[in-house]
C-alpha cells in the first residue's frame, strides 16, 4: 500500500503528539444540548414581541384576482398585513433563478404557496386572523410531474426557463462515446427512478427578527446559510448589507432543507421593520412539508458500453427532474444529476442530458447527497446489472475499474485521494462477501454499493473571487481565544471541528475557547453549511488563523524566554522549550507577553478551493477539494410470498482522509446510513389530484408525520461502521468530508441485496413490499424479473456541449461552445474545430453487440 | 375559557390561568419560559416534546394545560441535580447520544422514564420502550449505547 499521504501546511504541530485531532473528545456544544440550555431559533423571545402567521395558498395553480382582509382585519389582536406589493422584489438562492417572492405577486404556484403575512400579540390570535383572509383564485391547468410539464408548454408556470415548463435543459458529452459504445462487447440500458422525499428536521423552521433603528433589522433564524439569507435580506428589503444582521441559530436538524432564504424569513424581517418591534414566526410541521426544497424525483436512463472484463468504454445517462413550483438549487441540481458519475469508476467517455421541470408542486432543491443519490443509485444497480451479465463478481468488477488517484476524470474532476479500493475491501471482508453473495438460501441476499461526495463545492454560489470561508480570532490576557466564523452549526459537529482545530495548534483546551459563530455582523464570512464543505473550509481557515496566532505570540516568546522560535512547543496549555520543558510559558502569560509586544492581537485565517481544470459552461458543478468515498454491503431477507423484507445488517466503510474526531464522524456516517435506509425502505413525499368535481387540484398527500413515514429505533437495523484513514493533502489534518457521502450507497445496495435474496430488480425507490412482488409475478410469467419505469419521455435537451477528454488532449474547454468559438474567431485562430453536425454525427447509430 | 390550575413543575409550584384549549407544552415553552421541551411534529409521533408528569413520560403536544393540574412535572430543565447531570444527560454527552440536539430532551427524559422502570434494559428493550421518539441525526445507535451507558452507570 501506499505511503500514507502527509499534511502539507509547514510548521504544523505534528512533531508534537496530537491533543485533540483524532480524539473522541465531547462536543463542544453537548452540555447544553443534554440539559435543555441550547437555544434554538423558537425558544426566543424579546420584549414586546408579536407573532406572525403565512397565509397559504391553498390551490396548486392560480392567478390571485383578489385578497380579502376586511374580516381579517377585525379579528382581535391584528396589527398589520403584508402582501406581494409590499414586497415586490424577487429572491432565490442561485443567480440564475430569483424566481421567489416572499409573498405571492399575482399568482400562486402550489399549494402553501405564501400570499399574505399577518402579525398579531399572539400567535393564536394570528393563526385565527389568518383563517380569516380570502382570497379569491381564478385556478390554471396543474402541471403534476415531468411528463405533464413537457406535454403542456402552457401555461407556463413561470415566464422564464429554457422552454415551456422546462426550468432547465443540459446536455453535455464528454468525448467520443459514439466510438466508445462501437468498441463494447455489451451494452446495457436501464430506466429507473427515484421517488422525491424531504428532509424533515426534527425542528420546525423558525425566525424572529427584530429592528434597531428604523432601518436596521436583525434576523435570528434555524438556517444552514446565514450569509445567503442575508444577501436575500438585503436585496428585497432594499437596505444596504451593513444594516441588515443574520444571525443562524442552533439548527435542530437541516440535512440541506434550510439552505434556502425562505418566503417567512424575508416577511417577518419586512414586518418587523413595519412595526418597530420584534416579531417571531413558527412554521408548523404542515408547513415545514410546504417549504420542502427536498429531494427531486428523478427518472433516469443509463446505458452503458462494457468490455467483457467488467471495463467501462462510455456511459450515456439521461435524468429529468420534477423540480416543483420554483428554482431553488435546480439548475446546480440538475447538473448534479451527471456530474458525479465519473469519479468512483474508469470512464473514458461519458455523454449525460438533464432536464429539469417545473410542477405545482413544492419546490424541490438540495438534500443530502444534492442530486446525487438518484443517479447513483442508477449507476450502482446498473453495474450489479453488469457484473451478472458479464459473470464477473460485483465486487471484483468495481475494484478492477477504480478511477485513479490524483487522476483528472472525463468531465475535468479533478480526484485526489481515493479510498475505495479500500471501502470495497472492509465491507467485502467484514461482511463475508466471498464466501456469502450468491451463495444464501433463496430469500436472502447481500447487495453491495459504492459512492463518493464532494468536500465542498469549489465554487461559490454567487460568482466572486473572494474566500469561501474565513476565520478571525481574538487573543488577550484572559489566555482564553475567541474563535469568529460564519459557520453555523446543524448538528454535524461544526463547532467541535472549528474549536478542536484552533485548540490543536495553539496547544490549549477546549474550554479555553469562545466560539461565536454564524452571525453576518460579527462573524466573517463562511458560505454556510451545505456541499460538505465545512469540515474541509473551515477547518482549513481555522488552521490559517490559529498558525498566524502561534507564529506571533511563538516570536515574542522566544525573544523573552531566549529560546529559538522554531524551538518552542505549544502543548498543554504552556508555549515552551522542546530542549528544556520547564523553560516556558503559561499559554496566557504567552499572550500577555505577545500582548506587550504587538499590541492587540487578532489573526485571520481563510480558504479558497483550488481551481478546478474545467473550462466549459456548467463546469461549476462538481469541482471540489477532495472526493470522499463510500463502500456499503447490506444483508436483507425477503419473504416472496409477501414482499415483506428486514435489513438484517448493514456494513459500511467510508474514506475520510482523516477522522478529526472518530465517534463525531462515526455519528456521521450511522447517521447518513439512517437517512440511506429512510429513503430506501419507505420515506416518499408523494401527491394526489382531488376529484374533478372538487377542482382536480394537486395536493400534497398528507403533509404530516403521520403519513411521512420515517424509520424508527425499530426499523434501523444493527450497522458496522469502518473508517478508511488515507490523510488529503487539501484537507486540514488530512480530513475529507462525512456528513453526506455515506448515504449514498445504501438505495443501491439494498436494491442489489434483493436481487441476491429473490432474483428480481427493483429498479425504483423507495422499495416496497408490492414491488418486489409484481416482480416476482413478472418473472414466473416471463416477463423482465423487474420492476421499475418502462420508459423515458422524448426531451429536448437543448444544445449539445462537446467537450474533449483529458485523453483526447482537451483543454478543459467545450469545442462547442459557442462564445468559445466567438473568442477563437476573434482571435483568428486557425486551429481545428469541430462543427456541431460533426459532433453530433452518429448520435443515433451506436452498435448494440452482446456478449 | 380559561381555567385556573396548580402545576408543580421541576419541583416549584405554579398557579396560572390558562385557556382550556392550551397545550401543555406550550404551557411550559410560553408561560413558563422552560424551553428545553420541544415541538417536532404536532401529532403526537415524535417525542420531543417528552415530559414527566406524575413520574410517567408523556407527549407534552397532546396533553392540555388543565390535564396537569394538581400533577407534578419534570422536563429537561429540571433532570440536573444541583450540580450533578441526570445518568442519563451524563450518558448522552459522553457516549455523543446526539447531534443537532433537538430531539435529545425528548429521548432523555423518554429514556429516564424506561430506567426508572427497568434499571438494566437490553437493546431490544431499549428500542421498544423508545420508538416513539424519532431522531433524524444519529440513525439511533449512538442513543442506545447512551442508554445502555447509564444503565451500567446505575441509573436511579
Amino acid at each position: 500500500m501506499a505511503e500514507p499521504r502527509r499534511s502539507v501546511a509547514p510548521g504544523s504541530p505534528a512533531e508534537r503528539p496530537l491533543n485533540w485531532i483524532g480524539k473522541p473528545f465531547r462536543r463542544v456544544d453537548g452540555r447544553a444540548k443534554v440539559t435543555g440550555q441550547a437555544q434554538f431559533a423558537d425558544d426566543l423571545t424579546f420584549p414586546r414581541m408579536v407573532y406572525m402567521r403565512l397565509v397559504r395558498s391553498t390551490v396548486p395553480h392560480a392567478l390571485i384576482r383578489a385578497i380579502d382582509l376586511s374580516a381579517a382585519e377585525k379579528m382581535p389582536g391584528v396589527l398589520a398585513f403584508l402582501t406581494g406589493e409590499d414586497l415586490p422584489t424577487p429572491f432565490g438562492i442561485l443567480p440564475v433563478s430569483q424566481d421567489e417572492h416572499a409573498l405571492c405577486q399575482d399568482k400562486v404556484r402550489f399549494v402553501g404557496d405564501p400570499v399574505v403575512a399577518v402579525a398579531a400579540l399572539s400567535e393564536e390570535q394570528a393563526y385565527e386572523a389568518a383563517l380569516a383572509v380570502r382570497i379569491d383564485y381564478e385556478p390554471l391547468k396543474t402541471i403534476s410531474g415531468v411528463d405533464e410539464a413537457l406535454a403542456n408548454p402552457e401555461p407556463r408556470i413561470h415566464d422564464y426557463g429554457d422552454y415551456g415548463n422546462v426550468h432547465k435543459a443540459v446536455s453535455m458529452r464528454f468525448g467520443d462515446t459514439d466510438a466508445g459504445f462501437k468498441a463494447a462487447d455489451l451494452i446495457l440500458e436501464d430506466l429507473s427512478y427515484f421517488e422525491g422525499n424531504t428532509h424533515l428536521a426534527m425542528e420546525q423552521h423558525s425566525a424572529v427578527a427584530l429592528t434597531e433603528d428604523d432601518d436596521r433589522v436583525t434576523l435570528y433564524s434555524s438556517t444552514q446559510t446565514p450569509h445567503y439569507v442575508h444577501r436575500a435580506l438585503s436585496k428585497v428589503l432594499a437596505l444596504p448589507p451593513s444594516r441588515v444582521r443574520v444571525i443562524a441559530c442552533t439548527n435542530g436538524g437541516g440535512f440541506g432543507g434550510k439552505s434556502d432564504p425562505f418566503h417567512h424569513e424575508i416577511a417577518v424581517a419586512k414586518m418587523a421593520l413595519k412595526l418597530g418591534r420584534p416579531v417571531k414566526i413558527t412554521l408548523t410541521r404542515e408547513e415545514v412539508f410546504y417549504c420542502h426544497r427536498g429531494r427531486h424525483p428523478v427518472l433516469m436512463q443509463l446505458r452503458t458500453g462494457f468490455k467483457r472484463d467488467g471495463s467501462m468504454t462510455a456511459q450515456h445517462l439521461k435524468t429529468a427532474l420534477d423540480g416543483g413550483a420554483y428554482g431553488s438549487y435546480g439548475v446546480a441540481s440538475t447538473y448534479y444529476t451527471g456530474a458525479l458519475q465519473t469519479v468512483t469508476y474508469q470512464l473514458p467517455t461519458y455523454h449525460f442530458e438533464g432536464v429539469r421541470a417545473f410542477t405545482n408542486k413544492p419546490p424541490c432543491g438540495p438534500k443530502r447527497g444534492h442530486g446525487t443519490p438518484q443517479p447513483r443509485f442508477a449507476l450502482e444497480t446498473h453495474l450489479d446489472k453488469a457484473a451478472h451479465r458479464l459473470g464477473i463478481d460485483p465486487a471484483t468488477l468495481r475494484l478492477n475499474n477504480l478511477a485513479e488517484a490524483d487522476s483528472v476524470t472525463a468531465n475535468w474532476l479533478r480526484i485526489g485521494t481515493m479510498g475505495l479500493k479500500e471501502c470495497i475491501e472492509a465491507v467485502v471482508e467484514g461482511s463475508g462477501w466471498r464466501q456469502r453473495y450468491a451463495k444464501l438460501p433463496h430469500g436472502r441476499g447481500l447487495g453491495l454499493a459504492c459512492g463518493s461526495y464532494l468536500c465542498g463545492a469549489g465554487l461559490p454560489i454567487y460568482w466572486n473571487h473572494m474566500p469561501q470561508s474565513g476565520v478571525q480570532l481574538k487573543l488577550d490576557r484572559s489566555g482564553g481565544v475567541a474563535v469568529f466564523c460564519g459557520e453555523s452549526e446543524i448538528g454535524q459537529g461544526s463547532d467541535s471541528v472549528l474549536a478542536a482545530v484552533v485548540a490543536e495548534v495553539l496547544g490549549i483546551d477546549l474550554a479555553d475557547i469562545r466560539l461565536c459563530v454564524a452571525d453576518t455582523d460579527l462573524t466573517p464570512v463562511d458560505l454556510g453549511s451545505y456541499s460538505s464543505r465545512v469540515t474541509l473550509m473551515v477547518g482549513n481557515a481555522a488552521r490559517q488563523a490559529a498558525e498566524r496566532a502561534r507564529e506571533l505570540i511563538a516570536g515574542s516568546v522566544a525573544e523573552r524566554l531566549e529560546v529559538p522560535a522554531e524551538q518552542l512547543v505549544f502543548a498543554n496549555g504552556r508555549v515552551f522549550s522542546r530542549a528544556d520543558p520547564e523553560t516556558g510559558l503559561s499559554f496566557a502569560e504567552a499572550v500577555i507577553c505577545t500582548e506587550a509586544v504587538h499590541g492587540t492581537l487578532g489573526t485571520t485565517g481563510s480558504y479558497t478551493p483550488p481551481r478546478s481544470p474545467g473550462r466549459y459552461r456548467g463546469s461549476g458543478v462538481g469541482p471540489s477539494p477532495a472526493y470522499s468515498y463510500s463502500a456499503a454491503v447490506i444483508e436483507t431477507e425477503v419473504d416472496p410470498a409477501t414482499g415483506l423484507y428486514e435489513v438484517r445488517h448493514v456494513w459500511i466503510a467510508h474514506d475520510i482522509g482523516r477522522a478529526l474526531n472518530p465517534v463525531l464522524t462515526l455519528g456521521q456516517v450511522e447517521g447518513s446510513v439512517y437517512m440511506g435506509l429512510g429513503e430506501a425502505l419507505m420515506e416518499e413525499q408523494v401527491f394526489r389530484r382531488l376529484p374533478e368535481r372538487r377542482s382536480n387540484a394537486l395536493v400534497h398527500k398528507m403533509p404530516s408525520m403521520l403519513e411521512y413515514k420515517s424509520p424508527t429505533f425499530h426499523d434501523m437495523p444493527p450497522v458496522t461502521t469502518y473508517l478508511i484513514e488515507d490523510p488529503d493533502p487539501q484537507g486540514p489534518f488530512g480530513a475529507k468530508e462525512v456528513g453526506q457521502g455515506p448515504l449514498l450507497p445504501i438505495m443501491p445496495a439494498l436494491a442489489n441485496s434483493i436481487f441476491d435474496a429473490v432474483g428480481v430488480r427493483i429498479d425504483q425507490i423507495p422499495i416496497q413490499p408490492q414491488m418486489i412482488v409484481k416482480a416476482l409475478q413478472a418473472k414466473s410469467s416471463g416477463k423482465p424479473a423487474r420492476f421499475g419505469p418502462t420508459s423515458f419521455p422524448e426531451v429536448d435537451f437543448g444544445e449539445e456541449l462537446v467537450v474533449p477528454t483529458p485523453a483526447e488532449g482537451g483543454d478543459g474547454r467545450a469545442i462547442s461552445d459557442f462564445k468559445h468559438k466567438l473568442r477563437a474567431g476573434m482571435r483568428g485562430a486557425s486551429g481545428t474545430m469541430t462543427t456541431r453536425e460533426e459532433a453530433l454525427k452518429g448520435k443515433k447509430d451506436a452498435p448494440l453487440t452482446t456478449v | 375559557m380559561r381555567h385556573q390550575i396548580r402545576v408543580e413543575v421541576n419541583g416549584k409550584s405554579h398557579e396560572r390561568e390558562v385557556e382550556a384549549r392550551q397545550l401543555l407544552v406550550h404551557f411550559l415553552r410560553d408561560e413558563l419560559r422552560l424551553t428545553g421541551t420541544n415541538v417536532g411534529c404536532e401529532t403526537s409521533l415524535c417525542g420531543a416534546c417528552t415530559v414527566w408528569m406524575d413520574g410517567k413520560a408523556v407527549k407534552s403536544c397532546t396533553q392540555l394545560a388543565v390535564q396537569a393540574d394538581g400533577c407534578s412535572v419534570t422536563t429537561i430543565e429540571g433532570m440536573k441535580q444541583g450540580d450533578t447531570f441526570h445518568p442519563v444527560q451524563e450518558a448522552f454527552w459522553e457516549c455523543h447520544g446526539l447531534q443537532c440536539g433537538y430531539c435529545t430532551p425528548g429521548m432523555i427524559m423518554a429514556a429516564g422514564a424506561l430506567l426508572k422502570e427497568n434499571p438494566s434494559p437490553s437493546e431490544a428493550e431499549i428500542r421498544q420502550s423508545l420508538k416513539g421518539n424519532l431522531c433524524r441525526c444519529t440513525g439511533y445507535q449512538n442513543i442506545v449505547k447512551a442508554i445502555a451507558h447509564a444503565a451500567q452507570g446505575g441509573a436511579q
